[in-house]
């Protein structure tokens, strides 16, 4: 029960995105059309899933017994940066088409703050390892879930008149603020 | 050296949230008030300025292929003791601006800087680009949190501005305001910035 409120309230309530604002950088700047949101949004479910089990590992088993927490934000980072590039490895390997499909995306997620941000606010909310790993995938689903609308939406907007100072990324936060009106139609959810 | 010319650049024409369109998570996440916008902007400022002068100093020892990591290392250390320092200093913004201070981490601006500026510059034309973009940016949230504080609340810095008869639009301090709200100021951004050139083409001719 307490997993299934977790993916609900990680999904649809505080969406990543359009709620929490974790993830923007990606999601303005690769929603320009379908497919690519869909990779992207792949690339991240795998990756945040991953770096979420992983990050649990370093804060209680490594951080928390030798008394240095307030490392944690180094650990983090060097963690979700080296698991990016031995994911990237490790597709390129055993998947080749998995990694063609992804292969853009992945050292573009070092830099996704969604990504750092889910490995925090495990640690915040004291979640237990499958919690976390809940979480994590749950998050990743819930961003993915904002960029394919956001990118339907995109594409429409291309055939639509604009005046032209909106063109661009205005029209596009104007847009992203109506989903986030929209979204907050699920917070009575729970 | 000009100094003025980078801290122009990144107030101005560069400026890292309206033109170059970089750092949108704490520049959308945390301006609910004009106060939290300065904390945010700032404590951006001090690991930016930082990371661009270590990063400099070390341009020329830093092997070419493992640079991001030792960026990354670097970025992070500072906004580790940023952090310490706003939790010891000013708890309340440190309250207030949670997740989002180690998330300086993976704001591209800072490494976007080390990456074009810092690894390219002496360590004093590196520290006033640190300061410039810092700055821009510093900019652009207060603009954000005064918009937001103003309509969401009624105030700015907490002072009472639009009188007790207002009612505010609580929509402006929740998510969806972070997104109307930056729309409309990069248009308007934009919309100077046509106007200007309309008007040097009309000069020019």
């Amino acid at each position: 029960m307490r997993l299934l409120l977790i993916i609900v309230s990680a999904v649809l309530i505080n969406n990543f995105v359009l709620v929490q604002f974790l993830g923007i950088c990606p999601f303005l700047g690769v929603t320009k059309k379908v497919e690519t949101a869909i990779g992207m949004g792949a690339a991240v479910i795998f990756v945040m899933t991953l770096a979420s089990a992983i990050t649990y590992v370093v804060q209680y088993a490594i951080l928390e017994k030798f008394n240095i927490p307030f490392l944690q934000t180094i650990a983090f980072i060097l963690v979700i940066a080296a698991l990016v590039q031995f994911v990237e490895l490790v597709l390129k390997k055993t998947s080749p088409s998995l990694y063609q499909a992804l292969g853009v995306y992945l050292p573009l997620i070092t830099t996704n703050c969604a990504v750092l941000g889910v490995a925090i606010l495990n640690i915040n909310y004291h979640y237990n390892f499958i919690e976390s790993v809940v979480f994590g995938a749950a998050a990743a689903v819930g961003f993915t879930l904002a960029l394919i609308l956001f990118a339907c939406i995109r594409e429409r907007m291309e055939y639509s008149p604009i005046p032209k100072a909106l063109e661009g990324f205005p029209i596009a936060l104007i847009s992203a603020a109506l989903m986030s009106i929209a979204f907050m139609g699920f917070s009575g959810l729970i | 050296m000009n100094f003025l010319q980078p801290i122009k650049n990144g107030i101005f024409s560069e400026n890292p949230t309206f033109r170059i369109v970089v750092g949108m998570c704490p520049t959308l996440a945390v301006t609910t008030s004009a106060i939290n916008g300065i904390g945010m902007g700032l404590s951006t400022m001090a690991v930016l300025v930082g990371s661009n002068i270590v990063l400099s100093a070390i341009r020329k020892i830093v092997p070419d292929k493992i640079r991001i990591p030792i960026f990354v290392v670097v970025i992070a250390s500072f906004v580790t003791i940023v952090a310490m320092l706003l939790e010891a200093f000013v708890p309340s913004l440190y309250k207030a601006l949670g997740i989002y201070i180690p998330l300086i981490v993976v704001n591209c601006i800072i490494i976007q800087r080390a990456e074009a500026f810092a690894n390219q510059n002496p360590v004093l034309s590196s520290m006033a680009d640190g300061i410039g973009m810092g700055l821009g940016f510093t900019f652009a949230l207060l603009m954000m949190g005064s918009v937001r504080e103003l309509i969401g609340v009624g105030s700015i810095f907490g002072i009472n501005i639009m009188g007790a008869d207002y009612e505010p639009a609580m929509i402006f301090i929740q998510s969806p305001g972070a997104f109307l709200t930056l729309g409309f100021l990069m248009a308007l951004v934009n919309f100077i910035s046509y106007k200007r050139k309309e008007k040097k083409e009309e000069a020019g001719e």
